[in-house]
């Protein structure tokens, strides 16, 4: 009975969190639509956010590159196929672990920061006393987040692309003398025009992602400092488990029936 | 409802789980009028207040504020009602990164066409009503409890409403600013010749601005009347909570 009741109660508790960040994402989507976008903050929130976050995507996209290529040029030197690796690379980075990287390192970094803030806001009484100004917490705070990343996800991708082929690039020739001519036709062959596009269509399904899910934690906040350490954390970990999952269900659907 | 009635409170429950906060309470709020609430901490006072401006929605009964029944309607609609409605937070609540001028404009721009001119008149001419015209430029942060107060009234006022609620307004504060305070409370109903609730439980400023005071324990207002009435109450719940004795009918 007692884990009948548990099993209840957990289940009555994600129908609720799913309700609520259904309506969240809805609301901000009508705002979207009636054109309600506070642009300044939009500005605002893009630099922050997206400016912010491009040194350490940066870093991270650069070695992870470095290590591809220093793994698979290895294996591809032994067997005869160096001239490969500038594929690998890029196909990696491009497909999979650019958008995916770019929105990890994002979601540890923004979506904190969103959750946290916005939770803040909470336990002081500044969302009640906008709601109480009649103004909408979602259209105040939301979208110009939710914009500002679905922006400047994709272009840190595009950065961290760059980045991790030309780290890869660095690598293939320092380690394995493969000739960056070599590798940057490998990598032409390799990945197409749209397969640059749809890892971007990716960046900013994680944006959306981050966006709600740091906003929701923020905005549901309850029980003072406490209450948003946890809104904090729990908008990490939800974030970068749906980036995973959802990553999964996109590339299927996007690459998996080539 | 009686048109000397600005808002009343009908048979109101509230319960979050198995919290009951409010039981089947009932309050008028007189029109032009300043209702004091008393009662002790945590008795559900400030509840009343959020209640009366649409922030959260009783468990039974109704709230009525000039006329307008505020559960169960839209929240586009309460939009449109908090227009008449102002709270003053207990602690402000300022946007940390708004200045305070932005934070007592803020009404102003999102809800009006006003243009930018005379939008900084308005917001100046609230500043000045709360004696901060100087701090306009100033973030919340570097302002002290007291004038975080009193710029969060000027924010309240500044759509000129016809209902303020003032949270607490005076808890934290020396004698001097409560002074301060309670007096701007007094020139700001004469500046708006509107209606005033505030919750408070500093009985000398209560006994200086309230019309009307009610006490509210277990849920329930206990009392109600003229502020002269309540202060020579034989009910001992109000001799109790008064005179601040250990001994009587509220458990300590």
């Amino acid at each position: 009975m007692r884990l009948l009741e548990r099993f209840g109660v957990g289940t009555i508790a994600f129908l609720e969190y799913l309700g609520g960040i259904v309506s969240l994402i809805g609301e901000s989507i009508r705002s979207l639509v009636h054109a309600q976008i506070r642009f300044a903050e939009t500005f605002v929130q893009s630099y922050e956010l997206g400016l912010g976050s491009l040194l350490i995507v940066l870093l991270t996209s650069l070695f992870t590159g470095m290590v591809i290529s220093l793994e698979s040029a290895q294996q591809a030197v032994q067997f005869g196929i160096g001239s490969l690796v500038g594929g690998a690379v890029t196909y990696t980075s491009v497909r999979e672990l650019g958008p995916m990287l770019t929105a990890v390192v994002v979601a540890g970094r923004v979506g904190s920061a969103i959750a946290a803030e916005i939770g803040s806001m909470v336990v002081t009484e500044q969302i009640d006393a906008l709601r109480s100004m009649g103004l909408s917490p979602v259209r105040f705070l939301v979208v110009p987040r939710l914009l500002a990343l679905a922006i400047m996800l994709p272009l840190l991708t595009i950065f961290a692309d760059i980045i991790s082929i030309v780290g890869g690039m660095w690598i293939a020739q320092a380690y394995a003398h493969i000739n960056p001519a070599t590798f940057i036709s490998s990598a032409r062959q390799a990945v197409g025009f749209d397969d640059v596009v749809k890892g971007l269509v990716k960046a900013l399904v994680f944006a959306c992602i981050i966006a709600w899910v740091g906003c929701y934690q923020g905005l549901s906040t309850r029980g003072g400092a406490a209450g948003v350490g946890r809104a904090t954390t729990s908008a990490v970990v939800i974030s970068i488990i749906l980036i995973f999952g959802t990553n999964f269900i996109m590339s299927y659907l996007l690459f998996g029936t080539h | 409802m009686d048109t000397s009635i600005y808002a009343r409170l009908d048979d109101i429950t509230l319960s979050f789980g198995e919290h009951v906060i409010l039981k089947n309470c009932s309050l008028d709020i007189v029109r032009g009028a300043i209702t004091c609430i008393v009662g002790l901490s945590g008795a559900g006072k400030s509840t009343i207040l959020r209640l009366l401006d649409g922030l959260i929605e009783p468990s039974s009964g109704h709230v009525y504020v000039d006329g307008h029944d505020l559960c169960h309607t839209p929240e586009r609609k309460l939009v449109d009602l908090r227009q008449k409605t102002s709270l003053a937070f207990q602690f402000a609540a300022l946007l940390d990164s708004l200045t305070i001028g932005e934070n007592v404009g803020l009404p102003l721009r999102e809800h009006t066409a006003l243009p930018d001119e005379k939008i900084r008149h308005l917001v100046d001419d609230a500043l000045e009503s709360v004696g901060l015209r100087h701090v306009y430029d100033s973030l919340p942060n570097e302002l002290s409890g007291g004038m975080l107060k009193r710029a969060g009234f000027a924010r309240a006022i500044v759509t000129r409403p016809e209902l303020v609620l003032y949270d607490e307004p005076t808890t934290g504060l020396d004698p001097i600013v409560t002074n301060l305070i309670t007096d701007t409370i007094l020139r700001l109903r004469q500046k708006l010749d509107g209606t005033a609730v505030v919750i408070s439980h500093d009985l000398h400023s209560i006994f200086r601005m309230a019309d009307y005071v009610a006490m509210l324990f277990e849920g329930a207002i206990i009392a109600y009347g003229p502020r002269e009435e309540i202060r020579t109450s034989t009910n001992p719940f109000v001799q109790q909570f008064l005179t601040g004795s250990e001994v009587g009918p509220i458990p300590v």
